[in-house]
């Protein structure tokens, strides 16, 4: 049973003494993405950690569905389901990039061909030989996001994704995030500039 | 996961706040009391001939000793109850009570060498119970230095409980192993603790003593939470003050 | 199962990767030159400790590169992706002490009877050498893991986890002492050793809890 549906409930979330936000609820269906917008420190990354499971909620519930509106087990969900792509790329500055990709992609079990798949989609291919130190910014955030491509799953949070890339690749990473939607993946994207096609915006701790 | 109702009476902390006010102090009577009767009965207790008057350092080292181990059980409690129910006031407690369990351990050691010294010349003897001690007062040295290390109070509160609990669990493992290193260098010292035989006689001088220490530990470890509460109320409140 | 051989893959190619065995055996040999420096060379009074000292510096060369096993990942934010996989953190973890034994404490363990007999010990206490630093070594591993995730993102990391460490070395010290000073008095070793192999094996099967329970709080 695949993740359809994510109902976030009256989700409270506190970092050391502050609290970030309370209350927080939102619900979003195969085919929909959300824009997360909001103040630095607003929450935002927070938010998306809380919803990959990484951070504990001080008060609330996440609740993946499958297609038929049950339930479904949340450890599953975020080992199999979700990809999280954060603010840093993950990637280990000695290795090459064909080795990270290599690994990134049987880590989160890549479909048969994923790989040369994600190398097409995001050009990767003059950087497979270089270690990662060597990569821009724009590159290495092309890398991580490759693992989008080589394996499927139905829920994408990503934390400030077009960031370090140029308008060529933002509309690159659009019309792949488009396509996800078009076969009914899911997307919380956390934003400061709007995203290339229209999208739904929540604020996050206002 | 919430409380269970026996330990809900005392976690809210404003219900805490409120015995603590006056069990500490009664606490504190309590232990002058016991400590004040232990020693009486034990300065009239016959003194040994081998020892003489330096057996009085017996009743302060041997329930010190004591103690060290009951501070760190109650250090791996507090850090349990934390852990499994990220309760603030079990960890308040936790960070408390690692200070003062360290304090206990440490008299031990010292009123130990003190005792040590006109029997056997030496200012330290590496005997086995010494030698645990000395590694007890290196756990919670670390547990302390763990807390101390990790700035977001709420991460460093939970990662020194896991190592108050692993502490806990190898600290029979210690005890042990130790002991069964004396045995193996059992040529080179034949200090045991108890000296001949611990006569009945100082058994209750000591027993006193001891339920003297652990009332003095239960107030102090009241009086070091409330402290520990009132820093972290002082400290939401500047943040709110200072506007998010 | 496609997962758990590329982690492994992972993380051998990074603890052999930029240099940690030869780091961790320049180190070892540094402690163990140092000792008849400080100790005098009379051949008989370096023979009776140095044996005894060249295992105490296994376990402090094993403190090396400690560090590196969780904190690296937890920095540039591959710790989150690990945790998030198709095998629990707990046996992410046995999988890093494990790169961490054969990167590390294995080859220590090999350079352990050449230290001893350079330290003053009879050669029949080669075998024991190499054993003890063996197990040991797994001791070491997946004790010393546990304190890396304990100590990440803190100040002072390399130096607390030695703190934090040390004290939970005292019975494998111990043990593997009395393994090497029984071969040594011609008696048998077989009481030590079954209690090193059995403190190493509590380890690979505790520690891996703590381990994955230190890295969800580090990352809470």
């Amino acid at each position: 049973m695949t993740l359809s549906a994510l109902k976030i409930e009256a989700l409270s979330v506190r970092r050391g003494e502050r609290r970030l936000f309370e209350g927080f609820s939102l619900a979003a269906n195969a085919g929909e993405a959300v824009a997360l917008t909001g103040a630095n420190g607003a929450g935002k990354t927070s938010l998306l950690r809380a919803i990959a499971g990484l951070l504990h909620p001080e008060s609330g519930a996440v609740v993946f569905l499958d297609a038929s509106g049950m339930s479904l087990d949340p450890d599953g969900a975020r080992a199999d389901h979700i990809h999280l792509v954060g603010h840093q790329d993950g990637l280990k500055s000695s290795r090459t990039a064909g080795e990270e990709l290599d690994f990134q992609a049987a880590w989160t079990g890549a479909k048969e061909g994923g790989v040369a798949a994600a190398i097409d989609a995001m050009a990767l291919k003059p950087l497979l030989r270089l270690d990662v130190r060597r990569l821009s910014a724009g590159q290495r955030r092309r890398l991580a996001l490759a693992r989008l491509v080589a394996s499927p799953r139905p829920l994408w949070l990503l934390d400030e994704p077009m960031a370090p890339l140029d308008a060529e690749r933002r509309a690159l990473l659009g019309g792949l995030m488009q396509r996800h939607l078009a076969e009914g993946g899911l997307i919380l994207a956390a934003v400061h500039d709007p995203l290339p096609f229209p999208v739904r915006t929540v604020e996050v701790g206002a | 996961m919430t409380l269970p109702r026996a330990l809900d009476f005392l976690a809210v902390p404003e219900r805490f706040m409120a015995v603590s006010t006056w069990l500490a102090p009664v606490l504190g009577a309590l232990a002058a009391a016991l400590i004040g009767a232990g020693l009486w009965t034990g300065v009239s207790a016959p003194s040994d001939y081998q020892q003489g008057a330096t057996v009085l350092i017996m009743f302060i080292h041997v329930p010190a000793a004591w103690l060290s181990m009951f501070g760190y059980i109650c250090l791996a409690g507090a850090s349990l109850l934390s852990l499994i129910f990220r309760h603030a006031l079990a960890d308040a407690a936790a960070k408390a009570c690692a200070p003062l369990g360290a304090g206990f351990t440490a008299l031990a050691l010292a009123t130990g060498s003190l005792w040590g010294r006109p029997m056997w010349g030496a200012w330290w003897v590496w005997d086995a119970r010494l030698t645990s001690v000395l590694v007890l007062l290196l756990f919670y040295l670390g547990y302390i230095a763990l807390r101390a290390s990790i700035e977001d109070e709420g991460r460093a509160g939970r990662a020194a409980a896991i190592l108050a609990l692993v502490g806990a669990i190898n600290l029979p493992i210690v005890h042990f192993s130790v002991n069964w290193w004396n045995t193996l260098h059992q040529g080179a010292s034949v200090f045991r603790p108890g000296g001949p035989t611990l006569a009945l006689v100082y058994l209750i001088p000591l027993l006193l003593i001891a339920l003297g220490y652990m009332a003095a530990f239960g107030s102090l470890w009241l009086v070091r939470i409330r402290a520990e509460l009132w820093r972290r109320r002082a400290r939401v409140l500047s943040l709110q003050a200072a506007g998010r | 199962m496609k997962g758990f051989l590329a982690l492994m893959r992972r993380e051998f190619n990074l603890a052999f990767g930029g240099g940690g065995p030869l780091l961790a055996l320049t180190f070892y040999a540094c402690l163990v030159a140092l000792l008849p420096l400080a100790a005098g060379r009379n051949p008989t009074q370096l023979g009776l400790l140095g044996p005894d000292i060249a295992w105490l510096a296994l376990a402090l060369a094993s403190l090396l590169s400690l560090e590196r096993l969780f904190e690296h990942d937890y920095e540039d934010g591959a710790l989150e992706l690990l945790v998030m996989g198709p095998i629990p953190l707990e046996a992410v973890s046995v999988v890093k002490a494990l790169a961490q034994f054969l990167a590390i404490n294995g080859p220590l363990a090999f350079a352990a009877p050449i230290a001893a007999i350079a330290l003053g010990g009879p050669v029949s206490l080669a075998p024991m050498a190499i054993l003890t630093g063996l197990l040991g070594g797994v001791a070491f591993a997946f004790v010393g893991g546990l304190g890396a995730a304990l100590a990440l993102g803190a100040k002072r990391g390399g130096l607390l986890v030695a703190v934090v460490v040390l004290p939970l070395f005292a019975p494998p010290v111990i043990f593997g002492a009395a393994a090497l000073d029984a071969v040594r008095a011609g008696q048998s070793s077989l009481m030590a050793l079954t209690l090193l192999a059995a403190y190493a094996a509590a380890a690979v099967a505790l520690s891996p809890l703590a381990m994955a329970a230190a890295c969800r709080n580090a990352l809470d």
